[in-house]
């Protein structure tokens, strides 16, 4: 569960660049994050996260967090398997000092049969493709037992076959009763949740996306910027070039 | 071609100087990978270069090393802090003005005329001057740093990897962070015995950044970074026993030339099976 209330987030010796930010997601609900570019998606899940600090407001989180972070951020260069990945899920198990022992490689290798990845275990993490870097990730929040899993724009890039894969994915951990917080830049996409938060620069709409997803937010959100596509849903111009690919 | 490899061992300075170099090689090779892994190359050359003062004043009041070392780290982390809050110096700047001034200083007291003789080892080490009791500081810090390691270990290959998620996954990066700077600043310690404020970071880099060519998962990377660290410390008492140069130049020379072979030879491959 996530209680946000007013919150203002900045980073450290600079300014702040998300304001007025009040939702909350409740355990079984996929929650989209929907802005543009620098719009404070990845700002307001690293404040989540814990890694920022809230100039102002408040927020409750109940229960651990799982994080699929935007896939540039992913380190490729880094000598770790799909399956020491999904382990550090097991960090938070049991006293400090121990070690993941034949339980938890069990367990990380069950993580990775539900995401489809059983045969890729002992793959070099950043030579797997984006798509299923992303389900070694989901696989780690598994591990971790997340109540609320954290996707950062996980479509961007991703084939029509992988994204339908992601998307059955999450509906699965939402069906489980964790809550699911999905940031995207396309309109289009935002539409399947069960709520959407508008984020620009400060908070613009919070609420189900057939009462958010309306002309008049979509333009503060988008700014002035928005264009009219031929199946009636108007879209910010700052949509990347595979949204764009799709529509 | 036995006699004239074990020849060097029959004198007991040479024997002293063999463990030392063992534990610099597996401390520093150990932790080399962390600073590589965590991109923290000129953080470790700072770190290594701000104690130097510390190390002065504690090699002249006769205090234990490990001490001074500690007093010196800590001035100059306040220095830093203080000189990043100076608006015309950025904090990159800062740190290498006060780590420069801090060496400069240190080197004055060190080749000062009345200063005691040894106080340039310092500088540049002696791993042929051990002392029984430098030797069981270098044991007991090695240890210290190895078995740290291996405690921390999978907090530091997740703060590594993913400093965002870190704290989610309960590996607190300040936690982390603090155990990096101890473990490293033990394994500095140990090598600055051995080669000196200025060469030690050689010990630390040179073997993870060749391990790193030949490796694909952390714990072989560290098996080897050690392994190899151990290996040109041996080397390097070789060569100067045999070509009677400065042990510690030959050992920093060992270590550099591994890293740059190691480099090249993964430049030239053809494929990227590696
Ligand atoms: N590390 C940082 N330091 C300072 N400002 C940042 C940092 N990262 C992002 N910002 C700023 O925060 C704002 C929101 O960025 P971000 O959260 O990355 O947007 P989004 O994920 O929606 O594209 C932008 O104006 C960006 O310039
Ligand atoms: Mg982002």
């Amino acid at each position: 569960m996530i209680d946000a209330r007013g919150l203002a987030i900045g980073y450290r010796g600079g300014p702040t660049v998300l304001t007025d930010v009040t939702f909350s997601v409740m355990p079984g609900e996929r929650v989209g994050v929907l802005g543009p570019n620098g719009g404070g998606k990845t700002t307001l899940m690293r404040a989540l996260l814990g890694e920022l600090e809230s100039r102002a407001g408040t927020f409750t989180i109940e229960g651990r967090q799982g994080t699929v972070p935007q896939t540039e951020r992913s380190r490729l260069d880094y000598p770790v398997s799909a399956l020491d990945v999904v382990l550090m899920g097991a960090l938070g198990r049991g006293p400090w000092w121990r070690r993941p022992g034949r339980a938890e490689r069990a367990l990380a290798q069950a993580a990775l049969e539900r995401v489809g990845l059983e045969d890729r275990a002992r793959e070099t993490f950043g030579e797997l493709s984006g798509g299923q870097r992303q389900r070694v990730l989901v696989a780690r929040a598994l591990m971790q037992d997340a109540d609320i899993v954290l996707f950062d724009e996980p479509f961007t890039g991703l084939d029509t076959p992988s994204a339908a894969r992601l998307t059955a994915l999450i509906d699965a951990l939402a069906a489980e009763g964790r809550s699911v917080l999905v940031s995207t830049h396309d309109v289009g996409q935002a539409r399947a949740w069960d709520h959407v938060l508008c984020l620009n620069g400060r908070m613009i709409e919070f609420g189900p996306p057939e009462h958010v997803l309306t002309e008049t937010v979509l333009a503060e959100t988008y700014e002035h910027a928005v264009i009219r596509i031929p199946d009636g849903w108007p879209r910010g111009v700052t949509q990347s070039a595979g949204a764009s690919a799709r529509a | 071609m036995l006699d004239a490899l074990l020849e060097p061992w029959r004198e007991p300075i040479l024997r002293d100087a063999l463990l030392e170099v063992v534990f610099v090689g597996l401390a520093c090779g150990a932790l080399g990978v962390w600073v590589v892994l965590l991109g923290r190359s000129y953080s470790a050359e700072s770190l290594a270069h701000g104690m130097f003062p510390g190390l002065v004043v504690a090699a002249l009041l006769g205090v234990p090393l490990v001490l001074g070392g500690a007093v010196g780290l800590i001035v100059a982390a306040l220095a830093i802090a203080a000189g990043a809050r100076l608006r015309s110096l950025g904090s990159n700047t800062a740190v290498a003005v006060v780590i420069t001034s801090l060496l400069g200083i240190g080197t004055v007291f060190a080749l000062s005329a009345d200063s005691p003789p040894g106080l340039q080892n310092l500088l540049f080490g002696d791993v042929l001057a051990t002392s029984p009791s430098d030797l069981a500081l270098a044991a007991a810090l090695a240890a210290a740093a190895l078995i740290g390691s291996w405690l921390a270990y999978p907090y530091l290959l997740t703060y590594a990897f993913d400093p965002s998620a870190a704290r989610s996954l309960g590996a607190r990066p300040r936690v982390a962070e603090a155990a990096f700077a101890l473990l490293l600043t033990a394994a500095v310690l140990v090598g600055v015995q051995a080669l000196g404020n200025l060469l030690v970071v050689a010990a630390l880099i040179g073997p993870a950044v060749a391990a790193r060519t030949f490796t694909r998962r952390v714990p072989p990377l560290i098996a080897a970074a050690s392994a190899l660290g151990v290996a040109c410390g041996v080397g390097g008492l070789y060569l100067s026993y045999y070509a009677d140069v400065a042990a510690g130049a030959a050992i920093a020379g060992l270590l550099v030339t591994t890293a740059a072979i190691a480099a090249l030879a993964k430049a030239r491959l053809p494929t990227s099976d590696i």
